[in-house]
């Protein structure tokens, strides 16, 4: 079947009335869900799994991928007005998204967020239905040589978050490295840094972590320095994005949804890697009139080409899942075990043995994709007016809010003294200009790369050479290298020249 | 598509049936039962424990439930609570199995699967040996004359280290007469990452579970070798015990009572997951989800539980990951 005759069909079956009501139940609840941090979609199909027995599949796929979706679109929200990210994709968004809130446009940011969300998922959807069996064949051919070279690369990329002075941007990268490390070490079995503390043998949360520094050491950090005065209210300012808003985010929209899908692809893509390399793309691509609102105002263009890029791997995610039964992704791997529970085996054969439900799951991503930008669009004004709030009052509801989501991710009390001691060090952090968001790129990378180069080492027996002689890892490292001094030479090369 | 029908059919009529009322000839159990389930929801113990409950209420065996999910290292951080806070408790099971007793070994944690009262091992997944589609390696002697030649150079792709999959290669090893500690066992975090690196050719070899990667098996693009049971688990594929090695490893699944029940209670218990297992809506969901029916209750499970222990932790010594 071919994928128009497909789209045909599935939008067929995706548009009743019924199939209609899964989908905005869908986006509403992974919209709520997607604000609290802690709980994620993973979290929450697991918890509908039970519905299942009384559902048909296709009514119960629709409602899990709208609840997929639109978490992504939730998890934005709070990372923007609160400096809460809701999920892992999303704490990149928090860096600039945050500060522009802060400067009162909290209102481009979560429309320039949305919009972008809405263009980058319709992307990866297309992606999905044409593109789906042949870059999951490319990425096959990517092993752990290669993984390792590409978190290279984002290590390389992380220059642009370290911040002004190096050697602090490095004591953080290392503070966050050395959080990775905690748990059991996957390649030996063996428990590191967990000081027999059971609950730390699965490591630590990132959530978890970017809820603490962003959230909880901001918190403390300015009731720490409070002065008591007159109350001091936010500026919401426009609502709208302008028309140089417009302008500014279309091509980091359309770059982040092109680094995205196929980061979502890869079966330890994820979205953490694209979100970050988009980052590093536009702040290095930005127009020079704007390059100083990175790090300080807000840029719209660091908001803008992340959040797309977190979207578009999202749909990447359910390719390997829908054309090979490969879950990537914690959400693919529940929603695997539900196609289980109707009987129905995911695998390679899915597209033709069950193509009446892949399809209409498809249109309805489409149609799930429309109905969040519809619901996500008008509660933006609302949304903005949080910032209304008085401070202390707002700071205050902010660590209620994060200690509640965070209890939620394991009612686990361990992770609530994890929250504050990391929070208390957060504010010291902010106290002594020391930058945070390096913490979470180590604590996410670190380990990452670490089991990469290892799985890679192991299949070579112990031969480096392996980085080098394997052509798409070699091109991966050229690119980093070229990333670490392409800009230095340039510089210098211009310097020469005047 | 037709059977999906009927079986929606068949489970919805078995929820309104849960919701009408008992059965009149069913007699019930318990008044209410406390399930705990030392890991997230939607995995294969979270799956094992709602079974339980879907085919209890259709039987109208137990009054009410009430579930309890803590996850993390393979049950290591839910098991101490279950002790701690279910102590004497009748009406309490734990839902654990194979991945415990090997996470218990490890990591070295103060409590054991052993500390717990052992009520029924229900079900069980033998694993299964694979190899890329274009492997030259068409049979499972051509994969253990590779191993005995160089272990070294056969990498194996599987679950986190230490787990089923790496005991699996382990005993292997060991009755080729090489050491285990030769092993390239390389660890991927889950189902996906692993089976990519193995349709990729990214490494010489796989082992999973069955259901892991029995479709891509059946599609063609993995070539099956053996698998790990007692008897076939797919048509045209051997076990490890019959073609010549003695090894039968699965992974179970099954229920254990709190820490300081009397015999009478785990008499109690044991008749009542005797009776779950009797039902028809227990062998409707065995069937649907593909599950092998393993049941094994009483002195008959506690000996295998010490055996299988006793086992795990050998093979875990001579990888080098116990002490």
């Amino acid at each position: 079947m071919g994928a128009i005759e497909g789209l045909t069909l599935g939008f067929g079956h995706a548009l009743t009335l019924s199939n209609l009501g899964w989908a905005l139940l869908g986006c509403f609840l992974g919209t709520a869900i997607g604000v609290l941090p802690g709980i994620g979609p993973a979290l929450t199909i697991a918890l509908l799994l039970p519905i299942t027995f009384s559902v048909s599949a296709t009514g119960a796929f629709i409602l899990f991928c709208g609840i997929f979706y639109g978490a992504m679109y939730g998890g934005s929200t709070t990372s923007i007005l609160l400096n809460t990210p809701g999920e892992s994709g999303s704490i990149i968004t928090a860096l600039e998204g945050a500060k522009m809130a802060k400067n009162g446009r909290a209102g481009p940011a979560l429309a320039t967020s949305a919009i972008g969300s809405f263009i980058a998922g319709t992307v990866g959807t297309i992606g999905i239905a044409f593109l789906g069996p042949i870059v999951v064949e490319l990425a096959l051919k990517l092993g752990p040589a290669e993984y390792f070279m590409l978190m290279v690369l984002c290590f390389v990329t992380v220059s642009a978050v370290l911040g002004g002075s190096a050697l602090r941007g490095l004591t953080s990268l290392g503070f966050g490295l050395l959080l990775g490390l905690v748990g059991v070490d996957l390649q030996t079995g063996q428990p590191r840094l967990t000081f027999g503390v059971p609950e730390l043998l699965d490591g630590v949360n990132v959530v978890l972590v970017a809820v603490a520094l962003f959230a909880v050491g901001e918190t403390l950090y300015l009731a720490w320095r409070y002065i008591e005065g007159p109350v001091e209210v936010r500026e919401v300012g426009r609502i709208m994005m302008s028309k140089s808003d417009w302008k500014r985010s279309f091509w980091p929209w359309i770059r982040g949804a092109g680094v995205g899908f196929p980061f979502g692809v890869m079966p330890t893509g994820g979205s953490e890697m694209p979100t970050m390399l988009s980052y590093y793309m536009e702040r290095k691509m930005v127009k020079p009139e704007f390059a100083r609102e990175f790090g300080t105002t807000g840029a719209i263009e660091g908001v803008a080409g992340p959040e797309a890029a977190n979207n578009a791997a999202a749909a990447g995610v359910l390719v390997p899942m829908l054309t090979l039964g490969l879950p990537t992704s914690a959400t693919a791997a529940i929603m695997l075990s539900a196609f289980q529970s109707y009987g129905i085996q995911p695998g390679p054969m899915l597209f033709t043995s069950q193509a009446d439900l892949v399809w209409t799951l498809i249109a309805s991503l489409f149609i799930a994709n429309v109905m969040l930008v519809v619901l996500n669009l008008p509660l933006v004004g609302l949304w903005a007016r949080i910032l209304k709030i008085p401070q202390p009052q707002l700071y205050a509801g902010i660590l209620v809010f994060a200690t509640i989501g965070t209890y939620g991710i394991s009612n686990s009390v361990i992770d609530l003294v994890l929250l504050y001691g990391i929070g208390i060090i957060a504010m010291f952090m902010r106290r002594f200009d020391f930058p945070v968001a390096p913490v979470i790129i180590g604590m996410i990378l670190g380990p990452m790369a670490e089991q990469a180069m290892r799985q890679a080492l192991t299949i070579s027996q112990g031969d480096w050479t392996v980085f080098v002689t394997r052509p798409i890892s070699l091109v991966i490292l050229l690119i980093a290298v070229t990333a670490l001094i392409g800009p230095r030479l340039y510089a210098a090369w211009l310097r020469r020249l005047a | 598509m037709t059977s999906r029908r009927t079986l929606i059919a068949a489970t919805a009529g078995l929820a309104a049936a849960g919701l009408l009322g008992r059965p009149a000839s069913a007699q019930q159990r318990f008044e209410s039962l406390f399930v705990f389930i030392p890991a997230g929801p939607g995995g294969g113990w979270d799956g094992l424990g709602r079974a339980l409950e879907q085919a209890s209420r259709a039987a109208g065996l137990v009054g009410s439930f009430q579930f309890e999910n803590v996850g993390g290292a393979g049950g290591m951080v839910g098991l101490p609570r279950f002790i701690s806070q279910r102590r004497g408790r009748p009406n309490a099971l734990l839902v654990g199995g194979a991945v415990m007793v090997g996470a218990g070994i490890t990591n070295r944690t103060p409590v054991s699967i052993r500390d717990v009262v052992p009520i029924a091992r229900m079900t069980s997944e033998p694993g299964i040996i694979v190899v890329p589609a274009n492997s030259e390696m068409r049979t499972l002697t051509d994969f253990t004359n590779a191993l005995k030649a160089n272990p070294g150079g056969v990498a194996v792709a599987g679950g986190s280290a230490g787990g089923i999959d790496h005991i699996i290669l382990g005993l292997m090893l060991k009755s080729l007469g090489r050491n285990a500690r030769e092993a390239s066992y390389v660890a991927f975090a889950g189902g996906g990452p692993a089976q990519a690196a193995i349709l990729g050719a990214q490494v010489k070899a796989g082992i999973s579970g069955v259901s892991e990667f029995a479709e891509q098996v059946k599609a063609g693009r993995m070539r099956a070798l053996a698998t790990t049971g007692e008897t076939r688990s797919l048509d045209g594929v051997p076990t490890l015990k019959e073609s010549g090695i003695d090894i039968v490893m699965g992974n179970w699944r099954g229920l254990f009572g709190a820490p300081g029940i009397n015999p009478a209670q785990t008499r109690a218990l044991v008749d009542y997951v005797t009776a779950v297992h009797a039902t028809p809506a227990w062998r409707e969901i065995v069937t649907t989800r593909g599950w092998d029916d393993a049941f094994l209750v009483g002195d008959a499970f506690a000996q295998f539980l010490t055996r299988d222990h006793s086992e795990t932790e050998q093979v875990l010594r001579d990888i080098g990951l116990a002490s």
